[in-house]
């Protein structure tokens, strides 16, 4: 696999290659400063991204959710790398994950509280959004994408119920809580790379 | 279902994790902490225990980590307006508690909480919450003048690195705890 970044060749650090971060810089010092998150945070890219055993969540799968979660937040250099990936590793799916990106484009947090929580004008209606092409994803693609769906745009509003929609397309608890951490990992991966970016271009 | 508020709240699980007793030398180890096994939380991520130790590890250094940087009453303001603005009640009571203890302005933190990221705050406060709220919008709206608030209220790029690590990081915690159960209130467990 491989995802030019210029300036940072040979980084194994996915976060520094997303923010542009190279050797000696001064987002690089900063970084140093905080040496458990930096190891830690790549630790868990590993994790999720070089598992020990696909019996729960398979390679392609985890791939397909990040191409998906990063897409939707439109955050250009995560999108980019996790769509390479995934085109490496399963490349007749690249197209419906795209398409899905596209249909699924909308701008949150938003979602509805229950009952109680916070005042009637903080719950926002917005899409829930359902599969186009359940066919092309398969039945345990199409409900974790759209559990995924629901945690980028609408954390708010997650369920007992829709746990149980995963179940009935295979997910199993082990599982689903590897796709929490997915989806809850790459929702931080992408706001440190771009806040990062930021600040090395503001300086 | 409790609203937002800084008072102890419980947590319970929807899926089931592991028993106390059943939580093998890889799960212990994954938990950091090992007072975490009487967590229904920690011990239902602890499923995955790779993803669950290296999570923990990145949250403690983002939060503790003292050499510099951003004061921690400021760290949990950060991940305070983050849970408030995307709604996780449970996240929200615990770094409010937090921040209002190290900041000894619980004032301003029940504010934050009673109407939200938009309450009235001094000019540091105000310009940590906007970065916060930024970052935690779907696509990113963080911007050069969010950055430049902060510098304004006097924080420096490490300071400014910790706001950015904090509110991300309750991007990944308020998903989490969101995702696989709910807050309860304590007389009710």
């Amino acid at each position: 696999m491989t995802l030019d970044i210029p300036g940072t060749a040979g980084t194994t650090d996915v976060i520094d290659r997303l923010a542009g971060i190279t050797p000696g810089s001064s987002l690089d010092r900063l970084r140093h400063r905080r040496p458990g998150a930096r190891e830690h945070a790549q630790r868990s890219f590993d994790a999720l991204f070089a598992p020990d055993t696909e019996t729960e969540v398979t390679l392609v799968e985890r791939n397909a959710i990040a191409a998906f979660v990063t897409g939707l937040h439109r955050a250009a250099p995560a999108a980019g790398f996790y769509a390479e990936r995934l085109a490496d590793l399963a490349p007749g799916l690249s197209a419906a994950v795209r398409a899905e990106v596209e249909a699924g484009a909308a701008t949150g947090p938003y979602g509805v509280y229950p009952a109680g929580v916070a005042a009637p004008e903080e719950s926002v209606e917005g899409p829930r959004h359902r599969v186009g092409d359940p066919g092309a994803l398969g039945a345990r693609l199409t409900a974790a994408f759209e559990h995924a769906h629901l945690l980028v745009f609408r954390p708010r509003e997650a369920s007992r119920e829709a746990l149980d929609a995963l179940r009935r397309a295979g997910w199993s608890s082990t599982g689903i809580v590897t796709l929490s951490q997915l989806v809850a990992f790459l929702s931080f991966q992408v706001r440190v790379a771009a806040g990062l970016r930021l600040l090395g271009a503001a300086a | 279902m409790t609203g937002f508020t800084r008072e102890q709240l419980g947590w319970t699980p929807w899926l089931e994790p592991p028993a106390a007793d059943e939580l093998t030398d890889e799960h212990r180890e994954a938990l950091v902490d090992r007072a975490r096994a009487a967590s229904p939380y920690f011990r239902l991520l602890a499923r995955d225990p790779r993803i669950l130790h290296a999570r923990t590890v990145t949250d403690n250094d983002i939060f503790h980590n003292a050499d510099g940087g951003l004061p921690r009453a400021e760290r949990e303001l950060a991940a305070t307006a983050t849970s408030r603005r995307n709604g996780c009640v449970f996240c929200a009571s615990v770094h409010a508690r937090f921040a209002a203890h190290h900041s000894r302005r619980p004032g301003d933190v029940q504010r934050l909480l009673d109407e939200g990221v938009h309450a009235r705050q001094d000019d540091r406060w105000r310009a940590i919450i906007d970065a916060s709220a930024a970052l935690t919008a779907t696509p990113g709206e963080l911007t050069a003048g969010h950055l430049a608030a902060l510098r304004a209220a006097g924080l420096d790029d490490l300071e400014i690195s910790d706001v950015i690590n904090a509110a991300a990081f309750f991007n990944w915690a308020n998903r989490l705890m969101l995702s696989l159960g709910e807050p309860v209130k304590e007389e009710d467990r």
